[in-house]
């Protein structure tokens, strides 16, 4: 720790090339922040303590299929359910059919499963009492300048009314709100509707569900909660399987896309360029110091003492890099998140992208810094000293 | 005056980026050109490449540093052409599943296969509107067709994951109105019985698709008797006798969509307008390959924004990187170009120089990055949930020579700002003070 100075003052001796080493480091920990956010949101999806308790019933063949409404009654009767709700994909666009919103017909005591989202007593009354009312999250109303009261015309891409056609009018008469920023992206864009409505208005529905939301009293119990669930339609015509919300949410991302193969792939490139840029720096660094070190020794500084300097100036040189990086990662993801309109959710780094991130800091630079250690610790004082080396 | 002439110095850089990004490929030809011709015929062209040729013939020695700019440069490039080929595959897939002279009916207002309906009476009102192509025995060439969707455990995968695939049910026209699709393996299915034929993509996706196999679909179970390839999204899907699925899957005698060859690409309009005009029906119809082309849109947009984004800021890494290597490398030359600029070389050549010789090395970066991407991914395997369809897609990356080029571009406008600045101090460094301090 003495040495501080000593290697600080080593470091920022060539102020040029230690800055633009540094904006390089930090472009790659920017990058490495921003992707790990993703894939932390990829991975994390469904991942909390409201989540664990939930799980999601749906047909077993495919998602398309429904469910017959007689099951949600069987369901409350397992041990271990605290309660259950039920929704059916709306299938809502704004204007044109491209503004796909996420919309679902949902049960009068959904929004008790979901505390995710508050929406106020007063604004819950209403939407129990207007039959053609919806709930918008805050996010959405932000983003079609909707508010309490406006009459909105929405088209169902897939239901139509029983004159055949598919617009159908609704009162907003409540804003979600959505206390956790972190998961704001997703929640804020929902727009629920009355289920009963729904049902009744479309003539393609007749009284089936979409999907039973399950709630559990125990986590513990979730298991075999699920399996009691999928018990009940064995067998039938209309098998479920019932996953839990987190199982369900990374089985669908999966769906999506490799994101781990991508990230890695990136980054793997992305580090291995780095390696040898901050390499070629360090080496640059060292060779213009023989002269230096030379000297250092001359006053007593043993090899392995050099080598210890040299190995922390470039653990220092990476560890500011790659914090830098992964602050300025903290910052941009949630206003880049924020601009997409929550389309992107892009959280600042968390806990785990840190500690990686700057696990991977020290890693590199005690490689990248390994080679010119170990060619200052190996300097000849005389040789150096007399120009020769 | 110092930071004025930086300033113009920045603006021109960001002027020369946008108007090289935006240079089709003629361009940058033309650009070569007149380069090499004054290079080769005017007076301070020679110079430059006399100085260049210094400094090029020097590359070697400094291997590792040269190393820095090539790799850095190889590494956006690849990063780059790879996504973007991702985006290229997934549109290019889309895309061949369309042609122009077919056509696809969905009800008004949906945006996609599934959200569709068509009725029985539909479905009659249809066939006999003008511009559909008839066959030998005269009736018109159509396919009505059910989308429905199957979960299907996923190949490979540990933890038993189910993936959804898309099941469609076609009439016998299926394989008239896409000609690309051919059984490559067993045969296809008989009308009327619980036979299923898969395509190789699904094949490639899912576990146990094999001719021979059983498969529960709709809780009944299917025979697999054969395998038909496409090339196209058409790949990824299952087909067999719609009356047979709309049965299993209780959809009475509607469909979801109805493919029609028509008889020239131009009779669209014919079509499309006699069936807006029928009051009967409330549909549209588009070419296969528009309406593919659209649904591709939105997702194809995203992955362009997603690898541009990566480049860009892979590319501020490398620049910083190419600027460190060439300030050195001028630095380390310093005394040599002072002496060229004592003896009566001008700046301009000088600037040309050390410019040419990092174009060179990001050249070189360009192309080892591009060759990589191309031995690496071209072809590769990716899936996703794709946008208006209830299956998996599976599509290849494809590297194109439109993205190498693309790929090129981007790696010269690195090596153009990496060695702008350092150019420019070598050459305005008074001779006196360089002479001295070397």
């Amino acid at each position: 720790m003495k040495y501080l100075h000593l290697i600080w003052a080593a470091l920022f001796r060539r102020k040029g090339r230690t800055f633009l080493t540094l904006v390089s480091i930090i472009t790659a920990f920017l990058l490495f922040g921003l992707l790990d956010a993703v894939r932390v949101g990829f991975d994390q999806a469904g991942q909390s303590a409201n989540g664990a308790q939930r799980l999601q019933t749906g047909a077993k063949l495919s998602f398309i299929q429904l469910l017959p409404m007689s099951l949600g009654a069987r369901i409350t009767q397992i041990d271990g359910v605290k309660d259950t709700t039920y929704a059916n994909w709306f299938g809502g666009a704004y204007q044109k059919p491209e503004n796909q919103v996420f919309s679902f017909a949902v049960a009068p005591n959904y929004l008790d499963i979901y505390p995710e989202m508050e929406v106020s007593a007063e604004h819950r009354k209403a939407f129990a009492e207007t039959k053609d009312g919806a709930l918008v999250g805050e996010g959405l109303a932000r983003k079609f300048g909707w508010k309490v009261g406006d009459q909105v015309p929405m088209q169902s891409t897939i239901f139509p009314d029983r004159n055949g056609s598919q617009n159908w009018p609704f009162k907003i008469v409540g804003i979600i709100h959505v206390p956790d920023k972190k998961t704001a992206g997703w929640w804020s864009q929902m727009f629920l509707l009355n289920w009963k409505y729904f049902d009744d208005t479309t003539p393609w529905n007749q009284g089936q569900v979409g999907w039973y939301v399950t709630r559990v009293k125990d986590v513990n119990q979730a298991d075999r909660v699920l399996k009691a669930i999928d018990e009940i339609s064995a067998n039938s015509d209309h098998e479920t399987r019932t996953l839990t919300e987190q199982a369900a949410m990374s089985s669908w991302m999966k769906q999506l896309a490799d994101i781990n193969l991508i990230v890695t792939s990136i980054m793997g490139a992305v580090f291995f360029t780095l390696l040898l840029l901050a390499g070629n720096t360090m080496m640059q660094a060292v060779r213009e110091r023989t002269g230096e070190i030379a000297v250092l020794k001359t006053l007593g500084f043993s090899g392995e003492s050099v080598l210890a300097m040299v190995l922390a100036e470039s653990v220092l040189l990476l560890l500011i890099g790659g914090v830098v990086g992964l602050g300025l990662a903290s910052v941009i993801g949630p206003i880049v998140g924020a601009g997409s309109g929550g389309a992107l959710n892009l959280p600042a780094a968390g806990l785990t992208s840190w500690m990686i991130g700057v696990g991977l800091a020290l890693l590199f630079g005690l490689a990248v810094g390994a080679l010119p250690a170990l060619r200052a610790m190996r300097v000849n004082i005389t040789d150096a000293l007399a120009g020769r080396a | 005056m110092k930071f004025l002439k930086n300033l113009g110095l920045l603006l021109l850089t960001v002027l020369m980026l946008v108007l090289w990004v935006l240079m089709p490929w003629y361009g940058a030809l033309a650009v070569a050109v007149l380069f090499a011709l004054w290079m080769l015929l005017f007076r301070s062209g020679m110079q430059a490449r006399s100085v260049a040729a210094v400094g090029i013939s020097t590359l070697m020695q400094r291997l590792g540093s040269s190393a820095v700019i090539v790799v850095g440069i190889a590494g956006v490039v690849g990063v780059l052409v790879a996504l973007l080929a991702m985006a290229d595959g997934y549109a290019q897939t889309l895309r061949n599943s369309g042609s122009l002279d077919t056509a696809i009916v969905m009800r008004g207002a949906s945006a996609n296969e599934v959200s569709s309906s068509l009725s029985r009476e539909d479905l009659v009102q249809i066939e006999q509107t003008p511009g559909i192509a008839r066959n030998a025995k005269g009736e018109p060439i159509i396919s009505a067709e059910t989308v429905v969707a199957a979960n299907l455990p996923v190949k490979g995968s540990k933890t038993g994951d189910s993936g959804s695939a898309q099941v469609r049910g076609v009439s016998e026209a299926a394989f008239v109105v896409r000609p690309n699709a051919k059984i490559v393996e067993g045969r296809t299915f008989q009308p009327g019985l619980r036979e299923i034929i898969v395509g190789r993509g699904a094949v490639r996706q899912f576990e146990g698709l094999t001719v021979g196999a059983t498969l529960k679909l709709g809780n009944q179970p299917w025979t697999i008797v054969g395998i038909f390839a496409s090339g196209d999204a058409m790949e990824s899907e299952l087909w067999a006798d719609a009356n047979v699925v709309n049965d299993t899957y209780k959809r009475g005698s509607g469909r979801n969509s109805a493919t029609v060859k028509l008889e020239r690409p131009a009779a669209i309009k014919v079509f499309s307008d006699a069936l807006e005009a029928n009051p009967q029906l409330k549909v549209k119809a588009s070419t296969t390959l528009e309406f593919f082309a659209k649904q591709s849109e939105q997702m194809t947009k995203i992955l362009r924004i997603i690898g541009i984004t990566v480049g860009a800021i892979m590319a501020v890494g490398a620049v910083f990187g190419a600027l460190n290597t060439m300030f050195a490398a001028v630095a380390s030359r310093a005394r040599e170009i002072a002496t060229l600029r004592a003896i009566g070389f001008r700046g301009l050549p000088v600037v040309v120089a050390v410019m040419l010789e990092t174009t060179l090395l990001a050249l070189v970066g360009g192309l080892i990055g591009g060759v990589a991407a191309y031995l690496l991914f071209n072809g590769f395997e990716a899936s996703t949930m794709a946008a208006g369809s209830v299956g998996k897609l599976s599509f290849n990356l494809a590297v194109s020579p439109g993205l190498l080029w693309e790929g090129i571009k981007w790696a010269l406008a690195i090596g153009f700002v990496g060695g702008l600045f350092p150019a420019v101090r070598a050459a305005s460094v008074p001779v006196t003070t360089a002479l001295r301090e070397a």
